[in-house]
């Protein structure tokens, strides 16, 4: 047995469960009367749904099946080697249950290995080698097909990427050392770094070819018959294959620095991953691709065994899965079917629910307001959204048709709610007013209609307590902007039914929004611990640190803003409302800043002024601020605000506010965009000893978002 | 309004090849709709200066029209196959002349100018579709003795056919189908066939019928070169005991699909399309279902007299093989010798296959072909048997035609 296949053998026995991928080795003459050909298949034996992945098992597979058709290049048997996927499916990287049980860094190492002494037989056979990427393609897949010596690609691809950056990987079976000699620096840096890091960007197949990834496009209807056709013109020298030169000198240096100013503009360099790779791509600069694969493999051991990937995979996990099936949702046997949706409000907010309602459900939409001028504003942004959906070719005429006949608005609630299912409110944050609108919409409501309420800090079950049947309404908390950040946090009243919490759950899913159930606890997950956090910032600048020091202390954690812009963008009189209510709920760690007061007295939209370009402190709010003399390093800014994140993340699970830590996570992954390295938040709070600081005790248990132990 | 009858073409035609139909041939695992898209797509590759645009029309034909050869396969294909959504198609259903009859239909229409070029052509996937997939009698066929209960059996029938014409004995028919695999294997070795075969991409998952995984088909499954009488003559007779219609005088079960295209000759010629053929007449005739393979003699008498033309004016003829019997009763109707090389000269179903419904447009293909090659030839014809007792006849003129020299 070689020591690829002993290699392979060996990491197998750690990963039993892994879903095999069968390498297929099939062979046929080739079109033209090119000669004998061995074709590839990639395939794990299920329909698209589950598509193929690579780990120590599949590898192995690979391996034989280059064994056979390495022999038979070598005494002549055949022309060429192809390698292609399943129907819809190229192969979409490594399995990644397969790197999440590793625990050694010699094992880690061996995956790294494993792959590419597999993976670089296909430059070395006798005969050339063609992969023809037949659909969806990531990671290690799209690496399989770059150590061939050509490559197609469908027109009909729907997803190509190197998703590793994302997830805290380097592209490393040989994508980083590969991809810029092949299509040069800048362009392996777009893909690499900028796709990975901008949300994980896919490519359609059209792009792949335009990159020069692929050396020819063909339609999907026939694309493997063309593929091999061309592979025949190829192979008997009719076609000739131009790649573009690639600037190897200065341009390669620019290349890799750009690259650099992404990365820090999204990760400020709290993330490894990116810097690793990018490292490997300037390195790959003098084309010795061995050197190359060496330094993939020591990146990808070293990341395999940090904190960053863990939470990465960890956080993947969470909005693929748990977000998916929401902990703690009723059977959605119980759901209620809703056919028609009430928004009580027709501000901007409430203009925003109609809209998204009406795209998601299709279904008519009706508002209501205290006067016809709010009605028919609120009834007109939806028809300008549905003409900007027009205009952007993202909906048809006829859609755009159907969706504007769906939106009404009426004065009457009687009218307008006689017939609804489900009635989202999103009128003034104000107890009474909300008791006063729930009280006037379950007159005229039928009795199995929802009463959905979008507060972000009042209690759903006082707002319930005066109705005859407080057991249908729930809490549906958006975040802003609604059509863009996933999360929607599901609350259930002291007296909400499971049945109203199901219809819920299953409007929120048609929604297409990550439900997390809370309880109804002040400000429910994300308001809460971005309150604690930014109400812990402001307390440091009010005892006497300087903004810019209180700013940049947290500025390692790579935040996607800086707590004061985030701050400008709620809105420093919405922070500042919140504030106040988790005062009155938990007046010993929430306070309410007399700055921040000030600001908002002063009716300054934010801290800073952009002048220069840059955020520099308004010195109109500069005036303002009346501090202490305590001034805190970065560090310990940094201490202190991840002590009180902590805590108050101990005390709402204690509290039973979630289920689990990880619902804490998924919220605010989702609701506040904060980073898949930080897995959320609890696994970085974890890894850097905060948890056992503060409570004695991690939130994870070792393995979850961490190596295992 | 005045009305002018419009010259008909046959512009080109493609196929894919052929496969044996069940779990061990090439196709078992690719859709039926599939194959007609690849066929769509190739005849639209070998003529780029045909503005998809203007097709006018897309016949296919299926006898089964259930599942991935329903859905009025004629539309559903011309979608998948990227045609522009402008483009109309329908489905069309004479069980084996079913392509023919899609080639006839669609001629008819461009001759009345309705239409200016179409395709027209046909699929049958016997393996995923068995004949008699869901057929449901009317019980009055037996009851009434409206047709005799071997109408439904084709090999019944040909049986049937032996008894009509004893001249026609099993050691013919069998020297006949020796002859159409030895010309089947002639016209490879040429190169005459795969110039109009359409290579499929195939895959497979199961082992049992051999490597898995994709591969690539470049030529008819069926084909048995090398076939001798000895081969022949101890293959069982399944259709009656001492019988003589085998598995070897007879064509299989296949898979494959074909497609055309057909125009008005002036459209053909002002956007450069080649013509292959020009439609002289067509004909379909109806006789008892329990001996459905003598039905290409009278309609071939209908398409003779329509073109006043007699059967000496015929100079190549391409019949299909359904089963060696039925080419012989014609042959001998006419007075042709058995092995007379005007008829199928590059082999027939025998040899290739017989996708029911697909093969009309392979008998035009070749047709083609060997017009081009022999241009001291005027007239050639096309002609099949159907289930139920029919024949459909196409007699075409050879636009390179020389002249009698």
């Amino acid at each position: 047995m070689s020591t690829t296949a002993e290699l392979l053998k060996q990491a197998s026995e750690l990963f039993p469960d892994e879903v095999v991928t069968s390498a297929h080795v099939r062979h046929f003459d080739l079109p033209l009367g090119a000669g004998r050909f061995a074709l590839i298949t990639l395939d794990n034996g299920h329909d698209h749904t589950k598509p193929t992945t690579f780990g120590p098992a599949s590898l192995a597979n690979l391996n034989t099946a280059i064994d056979q058709v390495e022999k038979e290049a070598a005494d002549g048997e055949i022309i060429g080697v192809g390698i292609t996927g399943k129907p819809f499916i190229f192969a979409v990287g490594a399995d990644l249950k397969g790197v999440e049980i590793l625990k050694e860094y010699e094992h880690a190492l061996a995956i790294g290995k494993g792959g590419h002494e597999v993976f670089k037989r296909l430059s070395q056979l006798a005969v050339p080698t063609f992969a023809y990427y037949n659909g969806a393609a990531m990671g290690g897949g799209v690496e399989v097909g770059l150590h061939c010596t050509y490559r197609t690609v469908s027109a009909a691809l729907p997803a190509f990427s190197l998703p590793e950056v994302f997830l805290g990987l380097v592209p490393g079976w040989g994508g980083c050392t590969l991809l810029p000699n092949l299509i040069g620096p800048e362009k392996a840096v777009s893909v690499i770094i900028e796709n990975s890091l901008n949300q994980n960007k896919q490519l359609g197949g059209k792009q792949v070819y335009e990159l020069g990834i692929a050396d020819a496009i063909f339609e999907g209807a026939d694309f493997l018959e063309q593929s091999l056709i061309w592979t025949a013109a190829v192979l008997k020298g009719e076609l000739e294959i131009e790649r573009p030169v690639i600037d190897r000198g200065e341009g390669w240096d620019q290349a890799v620095a750009k690259g650099r100013f992404v990365a820090d503009s999204k990760v400020h360099g709290a993330a490894p991953a990116a810097y690793r790779a990018l490292d490997i791509i300037a390195a790959a600069k003098n084309g010795d691709l061995q050197q190359g694969y060496d330094a993939e493999d020591k990146a990808l051991a070293d990341l395999i065994m940090g904190g960053e990937l863990r939470s990465g995979i960890y956080a993947f996990n969470l909005v693929q899965k748990r977000g998916k099936r929401p902990a703690g949702a009723p059977d959605k046997s119980l759901a209620r079917p809703v056919t028609k949706v009430g928004v009580v409000g027709a501000g901007l907010m409430a203009s925003q629910l109609a809209l998204l309602f009406l795209r998601r459900l299709e279904v008519p939409v009706v508002l209501t307001d205290i006067d016809q001028e709010r009605v028919d504003k609120g009834v007109g942004y939806v028809h300008a959204e549905i003409d900007k959906l027009l205009g952007k070719g993202r909906i048809n005429q006829d859609k755009a048709n159907r969706l504007k006949a769906l939106v009404s608005g009426v004065l009457d609630k009687a009218e307008g709610f006689s017939d609804a299912d489900f009635i989202i409110e999103a009128v003034f944050e104000e107890i009474g007013v909300k008791q006063q609108v729930f009280a006037e919409v379950e007159a005229v409501a039928p009795a199995h209609a929802i009463l959905a309420t979008n507060t972000s800090s009042l209690s759903v079950s006082e707002m319930a307590s005066k109705l005859k049947h407080p057991e249908r309404v729930v809490g549906f908390h958006f975040f802003n902007p609604v059509a863009v950040l996933p999360l929607l946090e599901i609350v259930r009243g002291e007296k909400t039914d499971d049945a109203s919490l199901a219809t819920a759950f299953g409007v929120a899913k048609k929604l297409k929004k990550t439900a997390v159930l809370t309880k109804d606890a002040p400000a429910f997950v994300v308001n809460r611990i971005l309150t604690r956090f930014m109400g812990e910032i402001q307390n440091i600048i009010d005892e006497g640190t300087p903004v810019e020091v209180a700013e940049k202390g947290v500025e390692p954690l790579g935040l996607p803003m800086s707590p004061l812009v985030l701050l400008e963008l709620v809105g420093p009189a919405i922070g500042l409302h919140v504030s106040e209510t988790l005062n009155r709920a938990f007046p010993d760690r929430f306070t309410v800043s007399p700055n921040l007061a000030a600001v908002v007295k002063a009716g300054k939209r934010g801290f800073y002024v952009y002048d220069s370009g840059k955020p520099e402190l308004d010195p109109e709010v500069a005036a303002l601020l009346k501090q202490g003399d305590s001034v805190l390093t970065e560090e310990q800014v940094r201490d202190r605000v991840l002590d009180a994140v902590a805590q108050e993340i101990g005390i709402m699970l204690d509290e039973g506010v979630v289920a689990e830590a990880q619902d804490i996570d998924l919220c605010l992954i989702t609701g506040a965009g904060w980073p898949f390295h930080l897995g959320g938040i609890t696994p970085y709070l974890d890894r850097e000893g905060v948890s056992e600081r503060v409570n004695g005790k991690p939130f994870l248990a070792q393995g979850v978002a961490s190596v295992p132990a | 309004m005045p009305r002018t009858v419009r010259d008909v073409v046959f512009v080109d035609g493609v196929r894919t090849p052929f496969g044996k139909a069940g779990p061990k041939g090439i196709y078992h695992e690719t859709r039926a709709d599939d194959l007609v898209v690849k066929a769509i797509r190739e005849l639209l590759r070998r003529n780029p200066g045909l503005d998809p645009k203007k097709i006018d029309e897309v016949a296919i034909a299926a006898t089964t029209q259930i599942g991935d050869q329903g859905l009025t396969i004629g539309r559903t294909a011309g979608i998948l196959a990227g045609l522009p959504q402008s483009v109309p198609g329908y489905s069309i259903d004479r069980m084996c002349a079913g392509a023919l009859t899609a080639v006839t239909s669609v001629a008819g229409s461009v001759a009345f100018g309705a239409y200016d070029i179409a395709i027209a052509g046909g699929v049958e996937h016997m393996g995923r579709h068995p004949m008699g997939e869901g057929v449901d009698p009317n019980p009055r066929f037996v009851s009434e003795k409206l047709v005799d209960e071997s109408a439904l059996f084709m090999g019944m029938t040909a049986e049937n056919l032996h008894d009509r014409y004893p001249q026609i004995t099993k050691q013919r028919a069998d020297e006949y189908a020796v002859r159409s695999q030895e010309k089947a294997a002639k016209a490879y070795a040429n190169g005459k066939i795969q110039a109009d075969l359409v290579p499929v991409s195939v895959r497979r998952t199961s082992p049992e019928a051999g490597e898995t995984g994709w591969g690539l088909v470049t030529a008819d499954e069926p084909m048995r070169p090398g076939t001798t009488l000895e081969n022949l003559s101890g293959l069982k007779t399944p259709f009656r005991v001492h019988g003589r219609v085998t598995a070897g005088n007879a064509a299989g079960l296949n898979d494959g699909a074909t497609a055309s295209l057909i125009a008005s000759e002036d459209f053909a010629r002002e956007h450069d399309l080649p013509v292959k053929m020009r439609l002289v007449s067509y004909s379909f005739a109806g006789v008892e279902p329990e001996v459905m393979g003598y039905g290409p003699i009278p309609a071939t008498e209908k398409a003779l007299a329509q073109a006043g033309l007699s059967i000496s004016d015929i100079g190549l003829f391409e019949i299909n093989e359904a089963f060696a019997v039925q080419v012989l009763a014609f042959l001998d109707h006419y007075g042709i010798a058995d092995d007379d090389e005007r008829v199928n000269q590059y082999g027939g179903a025998i040899a290739f296959g017989h996708p029911l419904a697909s093969s009309g447009v392979r008998l035009m293909t070749q047709l083609a072909r060997q017009f081009e090659e022999q241009p001291h030839v005027r007239y050639g014809l096309t002609t099949m048997c159907v289930g139920f007792g029919m024949g459909a006849t196409v007699i075409w003129e050879n636009p390179h035609f020389e002249g009698d020299k």
